[in-house]
């Protein structure tokens, strides 16, 4: 077994960058409620609010707009259930919600629950062959009735085949009627280029972990004027809509990360594709039948995601064979049990069983190295062959 | 050895990793999950297939110190093992799905996996013992803690399975495992020990057939009759909720003539009838088997044992083997054979292999 890891899974979690551990821990000895009114209190909510500011900055968005949460599943909850259960308050006809097919679990999940237990009239959309959202089909859906929209959610970039969305259409469409646009920019904050109010969307979410920053803090970017009905009720944090004693070194982390990776964006982008295109090059060169899924490596495309099928493979074996050689990377979908499930992404995509499930997901991030991409080029040949061989029993 | 552990979430795999590692092998653990749906097998501490099962088999491996996986083992499980279970059920017998996901699943398609991607044997918490004998070949032997011995449900392997195959608690007492579990930090040390099916979620066999194999045929309701009178006697809902032997749940409206409690004697599918009768009927004497596996050289005839069930008893037996087929005459009549159920062959505490009973004579017969 190798001594050194090369990891190639940032879209599942990032190492956390030096400057945001440094800004994190500056904070874990102290002491103060955000909430309280004395000298700490006020100390902890000027970091607080300080963090808010910076991130809005980086992020185009107001500070005011900015809402602190524990991370993704529950920023995209909160849009999804505090601005359906609001819209709908104020309209009672606004029933539908219309998203995609490709949508991390954290936003179909909620859309399921609010289908079954509330009521809600759930649309997913069909999206191509590449992963990215049909437009027409979203344009059509809204047409047929319009007032019957509560809410459009649609991903900026996808997690597993890193196809990004056209979020530009889906505002011009859902602005033509009012309809508010929420987006999980989980995977595209310190990717690509993210300008909240520049893309018109209304509500953004985005996670600490996978920017370099620390786990259990994210943040729900959402205009001040558009009304959330709030999940989580006790002290009235974050205008009410996010009731909970303020983590304080954790948002203090969370925005040193954003600050760093957003500013580090395109410096970034240009390194890491150049290492991704390399690595799909190189690993095609050895496997001549593997293929990417999703869009072209190019500017519609995660610059760090390799998203590869290997024929005759099953990922988990891949998986397995990879990570014994210290190559760590996924298989694209999790489940509770640990047993993959073939990925819905790929299904909508219109893959087969089989080829959803022969697929492995390399995602490259700040860490990665030439070293490591040499790694797993040396190392995908002979775990592909013995893979194929477990197959064909 | 590279070694596959596979690891059910229960304290014998558990144990059995821990020493797999110990006697210097390179192991990995390996959780099969067999259900489609995790949550629609037993839950709770004493089932092998649901995610808190998942879970306590990696947070052993995590306290031995081995990488874990999931292996989704789930349409084989379902093909081979759960299917099957319920066409033996609709053809009147009695199946035994742990022999069957042992030759079929741990055995065969885990192993066959393991092999192919470079391991090279499989280590489960089963109670048996493995040597080497004289002439090269690998033996199994019943373990040395009779109570827990497993052989019987491992009687299905051959010696390429043998071969493949590492049981390193075969020497050992259950409680010594427990104590071991406990004393290495296992934390289910305690954990209660599986029984039933585990795919059966409650425990309910009867309930669970009823509701899967539906209005399949042929297990459509039918006569209850008694083999003395020729009467019927009562009547039941399908014949799948009968095995031979079975005295509770008859449910008989009519008293036995001779005052006697009824047994099940027989289960007829395609007419759906059951035939009950006094204990004395259920005697006996001599059993076929078909499907024969063999541990290791084929015999042509076995001065032995013989066990007719999981925990049954050992019964001595002449047995005979006329190519795929096995005849077995027993020494002493023997109560509630089922079709269905395996035979197990016994030279001593060796196990020569198996059969799959498919028809038994009365004693009567036998000594006529």
């Amino acid at each position: 077994m190798s001594e050194r890891i090369v990891y190639l899974d940032h879209a599942a979690t990032t190492p956390m960058l030096p400057v945001a551990v440094e800004a994190m821990t500056r904070q874990l000895s102290g002491v103060g409620n955000a909430s309280s009114l004395h000298a700490s209190g006020r100390g902890a909510r000027r970091v607080v609010e300080e963090s808010r500011e910076t991130i809005a900055g980086v992020i185009g968005a107001r500070p005011g707009d900015v809402v602190f949460t524990s991370g993704g599943t529950e920023s995209d909850n909160l849009a999804l259930k505090g601005i359906f259960w609001a819209r709908r308050a104020e309209d009672p006809r606004r029933t539908r919600i219309l998203s995609s097919s490709i949508e991390h679990h954290a936003v179909l999940d909620p859309l399921h629950w609010l289908a079954e237990t509330d009521g809600a009239e759930v649309e997913l959309l069909p999206v191509s062959g590449q992963g990215v959202l049909d437009v027409e089909a979203l344009r059509e859906s809204v047409s047929r009735d319009p007032a019957s929209v509560a809410l459009i959610s649609v991903m900026w970039a996808n997690n597993e085949v890193g196809s990004l969305q056209p979020i530009d259409e889906v505002v011009a469409i859902a602005g033509e009627h009012g309809i508010p646009v929420h987006t999980d920019a989980v995977q595209a904050v310190g990717q690509v280029p993210v300008d909240f109010a520049g893309s018109g969307v209304d509500a953004l979410t985005f996670t600490g972990h996978k920017v370099g920053g620390p786990y259990g803090v994210g943040a729900l970017v959402v205009r001040r004027d558009l009304a959330v009905s709030a999940l989580v009720h006790g002290g009235g944090q974050e205008r009410d809509i996010r009731s909970g004693t303020l983590d304080v070194p954790a948002i203090a982390g969370l925005a040193a990360a954003v600050e760093a990776s957003v500013k580090d964006q395109h410096e970034h982008a240009v390194r890491v594709a150049a290492l991704r295109d390399d690595l799909v090059r190189r690993v095609v060169e050895v496997v001549p039948d593997a293929h990417l899924h999703g869009t072209p490596c190019g500017p519609l495309r995660l610059p760090g995601n390799a998203h590869l099928g290997f024929p005759g493979c099953e990922g988990d074996s891949l998986l397995m064979l990879l990570d014994a050689r210290g190559i760590e990377c996924s298989t694209g979908s999790a489940c509770s049990a640990g047993v993959p499930q073939p990925s819905h992404v790929l299904l909508a995509m219109g893959c087969t069983d089989d080829q959803a499930r022969h697929s492995l997901r390399f995602t490259l991030g700040h860490s990665t190295t030439p070293a490591d991409v040499d790694a797993l080029v040396e190392a995908i040949g002979p775990v592909v062959e013995r893979a194929r061989a477990a197959r064909g029993l | 050895m590279k070694v596959v552990a596979a690891m059910s979430g229960g304290v014998d795999s558990a144990v059995a990793a821990a020493r797999a590692v110990e006697a210097g092998h390179d192991v990995t653990g390996v959780h099969l999950a067999l259900s489609r749906n995790p949550a629609s097998y037993r839950s709770g501490a004493r089932g092998c297939c649901t995610i808190e099962d998942s879970n306590d088999a990696r947070r052993a491996a995590d306290v031995i110190g081995i990488p874990f996986y999931v292996w989704d083992l789930s349409d084989r499980f379902h093909e081979d093992v759960v299917e099957d279970f319920m066409d033996e059920y609709a053809a009147g017998r009695t199946p035994n799905p742990c022999l069957r996901c042992n030759e079929k699943i741990k055995f065969a398609a885990v192993l066959d996996r393991a092999l192919a991607l470079g391991f090279d044997a499989v280590a489960t918490g089963h109670y048996a013992r493995l040597r080497t004998g004289a002439d090269g070949l690998i033996e199994m032997h019943r373990a040395t803690d009779h109570g827990k011995d497993q052989s019987y449900v491992l009687g299905v392997l051959d010696q390429d399975q043998l071969r493949h195959s590492l049981f390193p608690l075969g020497d050992t007492a259950k409680p010594d495992v427990r104590r071991e579990a406990e004393a290495r930090g296992l934390l289910v040390a305690g954990k209660p020990d599986s029984h039933d099916i585990c795919f059966v979620a409650d425990g309910d066999n009867a309930g669970w057939l009823r509701e899967k194999l539906g209005d399949r045929a042929p297990n459509h309701g039918g006569d209850i009759v008694d083999v003395t009178t020729g009467e019927t006697v009562g009547r039941h809902e399908g014949t799948y909720g009968f095995t031979i032997g079975q005295r509770r749940g008859l449910r008989l409206g009519v008293p036995a003539a001779d005052g006697k409690p009824r047994f099940v004697l027989d289960i007829e599918p395609v007419s759906g009838t059951v035939t009950v009768g006094p204990r004395e009927r259920l005697a006996v004497g001599h059993v076929s088997g078909i499907r024969p596996r063999w541990c290791g050289t084929v015999p042509q005839r076995v001065d032995g044992t013989v066990q007719l069930r999981a925990h049954g008893a050992e019964h001595r037996a002449t047995v005979v083997v006329d190519g795929d087929r096995v005849e077995i005459d027993l020494h002493e009549p023997a109560e509630g054979i089922a079709p269905g159920q395996a035979a197990v062959i016994y030279d001593g505490t060796r196990v020569v292999g198996s059969a799959t009973i498919e028809a038994t004579r009365p004693v009567e017969v036998v000594t006529a």
